[in-house]
C-alpha cells in the first residue's frame, strides 16, 4: 500500500488506471480510443496512461490523490484489443464516472477528453474513436433546438430529401448579386441556400446587406412557389455579441434557419442552439475545419464523435458526408455517421465503425447535409446509400446548369422526386436508377442537359478513412 | 373538360378487375391450347379443397357447391387469356344455415380460395355484425360502414346475420342507410371486395324479400344444412383426437345417446354445442380423478369415461 | 401557376395507377392514410379540411382510392392531397403527403412588402384566392 503511495513515478496501470475486470456501470461515460504506443510501451499501460491523463493522473504519485476518494474519479480502461490488420495499433475502452463532468456542457466534455492526453509522448498516435453517452448524461443537454420531425413539420415537406445549394463562388459575389443567385435557386425548386462557411462579413459583402437581400429573394420565390423556403444566413463572427445581433436580425427579417460554423466554438455553438430553439428558428451547422482532425485514421478525433457533441450541442442540421461527392467518405463509416445523427438508438457495428450501443432517450434526430461535389446524375446513389432524411446539396451542379440557375434547381428536384416515386413503386435504385432518370428527363428539358452535362463525372479515390472491418458483400457502388 | 392523370374517371374504368390486368399480354391465338391441369396445379386450389373435405366433417352439399365455384372460377381465368372475359364476375355470396353449421370456417376458406384464384388481391376476412356498420345517430352510421368495407376491401366482408340492417317497424332506423351503402360497394368494387352474409334461412328470405337490390347483387347460396347424429359424432371425434383424449367403448355410446337427445333440446348450436359438450366432460373427468385420488397412467389421463357424460342435465330433461 | 407542395409536384399529374403505387407503399410501411382537401393554398395552412377519418389497419388500397373519387367529386376545383401517417414512437409525424387534385386555373400569391425601419421591409404573401369568400374561390364564377 505505502508503495502506492510513496513519491516517484508508478506506471498508471499500477496506479489503478488499467482495470480489466472492471465491468463499467450504465452512468458511465465510454470512451474508445485507437492507441499505437511507441515502442516498448505495452498496450495496457498506453491504454492505462490515455486513462490517466484524461482524467485524475499527471506523471508522478501526488499525495493529495489521498484527499479524494480516487478510484472514483479516476478513468479506468476496461479494455484493450489489437486492431487486426495492424500490429501497432490497439482499441482502448475507458470508462468515466458521471462526476467527472459538468451538467449539459460540451466544452467540457471534450476538455476533459481529449484536452490533455493527445500530445503524450508514450504514444505515437491517437484518435478518439467512438464515445457512449450514457441517458443520465445525455438528458443534461437541450438536444437538437427542433430536429428532423419538428423540421419538417415546420416546413410541411415530407416524404422526400430537401434540396440546397451553397452559392457559388465562394467569395466576391456583392449583396445584391448574391440574392439574385438565392432568387434564382429556390424559385427553380430548391428548399435552401446556404451561405459558405467563410461568408461571415467582409469588404465585398457585409452581413447586413447580404441578409436583406437574401431575404427579398427567399420571399419572392416563397411567393412564386407556394413552398416555404429558406435561406441559412451564416451568423459566425468574432464575438457571441456579434453572433446574437446577427441571429437577432435575421429572425426579425423572417428567415427560417440561421447558419454556424464548427470554428465559432462548441460554447457558441451551445449558445446558438438555446437561442435557436427560444426563437423558433433552424440551427444549420457547417463543420468547417474538422477534416484537419477527422481524415486520418491513426491520429485525432473521429467524426463520429464529433457529430455526437453536436446532437447533444443541439444542431438542427451537420454536414456529414456524401460518399460519392468530392470529399472524403467511405459508404460504412459515412452510414456510421448518419446512424448516429439520425437513429433513437444505435447498436455496436464494427462494419460502420460504431464502439458502443448508444440510447438517445428521446433527443431528435439531427438533419444529416450531404454537400459537396454531387450532381443529379448521382440522384439514385445518394437515395440508395443517405436514405430520406437528409438534406442533399447541389452548389455547383445547380449554378452551373447550361439553362441557368433555375434551370439548375429544376434538374435536381425533378430527378430528385422521380427517383423517389421509382423507389416508393418497388424499383430498384442502384440498378434501374439511370433508367429512371432518363425516363424523367424526358420530361423535363432541364434534367435532360444537366444529365449530358454532368452525366459521367465522379470522383473515385482511395479512401482515408475506413472502418476496420468490412462485410462480405461490397456497398460501394460502381459506375455513376 | 378533360384533365390528363388526376382526370376524373368514370367508375368502370377506376380499377382493373382481374380479367383486366392493363399489364396482361396479348389475347392467346384463337388455335392455341391450355393445359387445364397446369392451370389448377398453378392455382393451388386443390390444396384448399382437399383440405376442406378433411378438415370439415359432413356439408356434402356446400362442399360440391364450393368445388363448382372453384371451376367457374379457374376456366373464367383460361377464358381471359384468350380474350373472352365477361367483366369482372359478381362473387358475393349469402350463407344460411342454424348457428354452428361451419358457415364462418367456411367463409375463411372461400377468402384463400378466392385469393389463389386472383380474384381477391389480399384474402384477409373482415367479420361484422349490424352494429359495426349502424350508428346511434345522424351521420353516425356512413363512416362506421365504409371503414369496415375499406379495411374489407382486398378481402372478404363476412356480415354475420345481415338481416338485422334492416327494421321495417322503425322507420328512423339508420340500417338502412347502411345497406344503401353496400349495395353501391357490392356494385362498384366487384374487382376489390367480397361480401359474404350469414343467417338462419328464413329470416334471410324475408331480408331479400323486402331489399330485392341485394338479393339481385347475391350470385351464390349456399345452405349449411344440420349435422346427422353420425356426422355430430364425427366432429366430437376429431375435436378430441386434436385434444388428445379418447372416448373409452361404453362413453361412445353414452356420448351418442347424449347427442341424440341434446339436439332436440332448444338452443342446440351443432359444432358449438359439441364443443362445449366436451368441455365440461373434460372438467367431469378431472373431477373424477381427483376425488379417485389414486395413481394414474398415461391413458386414464386421456380416457373419458360414460360417467364424464351421464352427470348432464340433458338426461334428466 | 403551380403551386409546389407535396412530395411529387414536379412531376407530371400521377395517374390513378401511379397514385396506388404509392398507397400500397405506405400500406407497406403500416402507415394510416388520409384524404384532406382545401381552398386555400397558403404554404403555412396546415389544417386542411378531412374527408372523413384517417384510415388505420386498412390491407388494401382500393378503399382510399374510393374516398379520393369521391373527394374528387365533391370538390372537383380544390386542392386535395393524400396523407400518409407513421405513428411510431419518435416519428408520430407525416411520412408521405402529395397531390391528388388541383384547381384549373390556380391565380397563385401576391408579395406583400410593409416597410419597415430603415431597409427592412415584412414580407408577407397573400393568396389571391382568398380575395373570394369561401365556398367560391375556384370554379366557375
Amino acid at each position: 500500500m505505502t508503495e502506492r503511495w510513496s513519491a516517484g513515478v508508478l506506471h498508471y496501470a499500477e496506479m489503478g488506471y488499467w482495470q480489466p475486470d472492471y465491468v463499467p456501470k450504465p452512468s458511465d461515460v465510454l470512451a474508445a480510443f485507437r492507441v499505437t504506443p511507441q515502442n516498448g510501451v505495452p498496450p495496457e499501460e498506453a491504454g492505462a496512461a490515455v486513462a490517466g491523463e484524461s482524467s485524475t493522473a499527471t506523471w508522478t504519485v501526488v499525495w493529495t490523490d489521498r484527499l479524494t476518494a480516487y478510484d472514483h474519479y479516476q478513468g479506468k480502461c476496461y479494455a484493450v484489443d489489437p486492431v487486426p490488420g495492424h500490429p501497432d495499433q490497439y482499441i482502448a475502452r475507458i470508462a468515466y464516472d458521471l462526476d467527472l463532468f459538468e451538467e449539459g456542457s460540451i466544452a467540457n466534455l471534450s476538455s476533459s477528453i481529449i484536452g490533455n492526453v493527445f500530445g503524450f509522448k508514450a504514444l505515437k498516435a491517437l484518435r478518439l474513436e467512438d464515445m457512449r453517452i450514457p441517458p443520465h448524461y445525455a438528458k443534461t443537454f437541450q438536444g437538437p433546438a427542433h430536429g428532423i420531425v419538428m423540421e419538417r413539420e415546420y416546413l410541411n415537406k415530407f416524404g422526400r430529401p430537401l434540396l440546397g445549394a451553397t452559392v457559388k463562388p465562394k467569395l466576391g459575389l456583392s449583396a445584391r448579386n448574391y440574392g439574385r443567385v438565392v432568387y434564382e435557386a429556390l424559385r427553380g425548386g430548391l428548399d435552401f441556400t446556404k451561405d459558405d462557411e467563410n461568408i461571415n462579413s467582409q469588404p465585398f459583402m457585409r452581413w447586413r446587406d447580404r441578409f436583406v437581400h437574401c431575404m427579398e429573394a427567399v420571399s419572392k420565390a416563397q411567393a412564386e412557389t407556394g413552398e416555404i423556403k429558406g435561406h441559412y444566413m451564416n451568423v459566425t463572427a468574432a464575438t457571441m455579441e456579434d453572433m446574437y445581433e446577427r441571429a437577432d436580425f435575421a429572425r426579425e427579417l423572417g428567415s427560417v434557419i440561421v447558419m454556424v460554423d464548427l470554428t465559432a466554438g462548441y460554447t457558441a455553438i451551445q449558445s446558438m442552439a438555446k437561442w435557436a430553439r427560444r426563437n423558433g428558428v433552424l440551427l444549420h451547422l457547417h463543420r468547417a475545419g474538422h477534416s484537419t482532425y477527422t481524415r486520418q485514421k491513426s491520429h485525432g478525433v473521429s467524426f463520429r464523435v464529433i457529430a455526437k457533441w453536436m446532437r447533444l450541442a443541439g444542431v438542427d442540421h451537420i454536414h456529414a458526408g456524401t460518399v460519392v461527392g468530392k470529399l472524403e467518405g467511405d459508404p460504412n463509416t459515412v452510414a456510421g455517421f448518419y446512424d448516429v445523427l439520425r437513429a433513437g438508438q444505435a447498436e455496436p457495428d464494427p462494419v460502420k465503425g460504431l464502439y458502443f450501443e448508444q440510447d438517445w432517450v428521446s433527443m431528435p434526430g439531427v438533419m444529416p447535409v450531404a454537400s459537396g461535389g454531387i450532381h443529379a446524375g448521382q440522384m439514385h446513389q445518394l437515395l440508395h446509400h443517405l436514405g430520406e432524411d437528409v438534406v442533399l446539396q447541389f452548389g455547383g451542379g445547380t449554378i452551373g446548369h447550361p439553362l441557368g440557375i433555375a434551370a439548375g434547381a429544376t434538374a435536381n428536384r425533378v430527378a430528385l422526386e422521380a427517383m423517389i416515386k421509382a423507389r416508393n413503386e418497388g424499383r430498384d435504385l442502384l440498378a434501374e436508377g439511370p433508367d429512371v432518370l432518363r425516363a424523367a428527363a424526358k420530361r423535363s428539358r432541364e434534367l435532360d442537359m444537366a444529365l449530358s452535362t454532368w452525366g459521367d463525372v465522379t470522383f473515385d479515390f482511395e479512401s482515408t478513412d475506413t472502418p476496420d472491418v468490412t462485410p462480405e458483400v461490397s456497398t460501394v457502388p460502381t459506375g455513376a | 373538360m378533360t384533365r390528363p392523370g388526376f382526370a376524373l374517371p368514370k367508375p368502370a374504368e377506376s380499377r382493373p378487375g382481374p380479367g383486366q390486368d392493363p399489364a396482361a399480354p396479348e389475347p392467346l391465338a384463337d388455335d392455341a391450347t391450355v393445359d387445364l391441369t397446369a392451370e389448377r396445379c398453378g392455382a393451388g386450389v386443390d390444396q384448399i379443397l382437399d383440405a376442406l373435405d378433411s378438415d370439415l366433417v359432413g356439408l356434402r352439399p356446400v362442399k360440391t357447391r364450393v368445388r363448382e365455384i372453384a371451376a367457374l372460377l379457374l376456366v373464367d381465368r383460361v377464358r381471359g387469356r384468350f380474350g373472352l372475359s365477361a367483366g369482372p364476375p359478381s362473387l358475393h355470396m349469402c350463407f344460411t344455415g342454424n348457428p354452428g353449421t361451419g358457415k364462418t370456417t367456411v367463409a375463411l376458406r372461400m377468402a384463400e380460395l378466392l385469393h389463389r384464384l386472383g380474384y381477391l388481391r389480399r384474402g384477409h376476412v373482415v367479420s361484422v355484425t349490424r352494429d359495426d356498420l349502424v350508428g346511434q345517430y345522424v351521420g353516425h352510421t356512413a363512416p362506421k360502414t365504409r371503414d369496415a368495407i375499406n379495411r374489407a376491401m382486398g378481402g372478404v366482408l363476412f356480415i354475420d346475420e345481415a338481416y338485422y340492417l334492416y327494421r321495417a317497424e322503425n322507420e328512423r332506423d339508420y340500417g338502412q342507410e347502411a345497406i344503401e351503402i353496400l349495395l353501391q360497394y357490392m356494385e362498384n368494387h366487384r374487382a376489390d371486395l367480397v361480401v359474404i352474409m350469414a343467417g338462419y334461412a328464413e329470416r334471410m328470405e324475408t331480408f331479400f324479400a323486402s331489399n330485392p337490390g341485394m338479393s339481385s347483387r347475391i350470385a351464390h347460396h349456399l345452405d349449411f344444412p344440420d349435422y346427422s347424429l353420425d356426422e355430430l359424432a364425427a366432429i366430437g371425434e376429431l375435436m378430441l383426437r386434436e385434444q388428445r383424449y379418447r372416448l373409452s367403448a361404453a362413453a361412445e355410446a353414452t356420448f351418442r345417446d347424449y347427442l341424440a337427445r341434446r339436439m332436440t333440446q332448444p338452443r342446440f348450436a351443432n359444432g358449438r354445442s359439441v364443443r362445449n359438450a366436451l368441455e365440461r366432460a373434460r372438467l367431469r373427468h378431472a373431477n373424477r380423478l381427483i376425488a379417485a385420488d389414486g395413481t394414474l397412467g398415461k391413458d386414464d389421463l386421456m380416457r373419458l369415461e360414460p360417467a364424464d357424460f351421464l352427470a348432464s342435465r340433458v338426461f334428466s330433461a | 401557376m403551380r403551386i409546389t407542395q407535396g412530395t411529387f409536384s414536379f412531376l407530371p399529374d400521377l395517374t390513378d395507377q401511379e397514385i396506388t403505387s404509392q398507397l400500397e407503399y405506405a400500406l407497406g410501411r403500416g402507415w394510416a392514410l388520409s384524404v384532406e382537401f382545401t381552398d386555400d393554398p397558403h404554404p403555412r395552412n396546415n389544417y386542411w379540411d378531412m374527408w372523413g377519418l384517417p384510415m388505420f389497419g386498412l390491407a388494401d388500397a382500393a378503399g382510399v382510392l374510393h374516398e379520393i373519387n369521391e373527394c374528387r367529386q365533391a370538390y372537383p376545383d380544390w386542392y386535395i392531397r393524400v396523407c400518409a401517417y407513421d405513428s411510431r414512437q419518435g416519428r408520430q409525424t407525416v411520412a408521405l403527403s402529395f397531390l391528388v387534385n388541383r384547381p384549373a386555373a390556380e391565380p397563385g400569391f401576391r408579395l406583400g412588402r410593409q416597410e419597415a425601419t430603415d431597409r427592412r421591409l415584412r414580407y408577407t404573401i397573400h393568396p389571391y384566392a382568398l380575395d373570394r369568400p369561401a365556398g367560391t374561390r375556384y370554379g366557375p364564377p
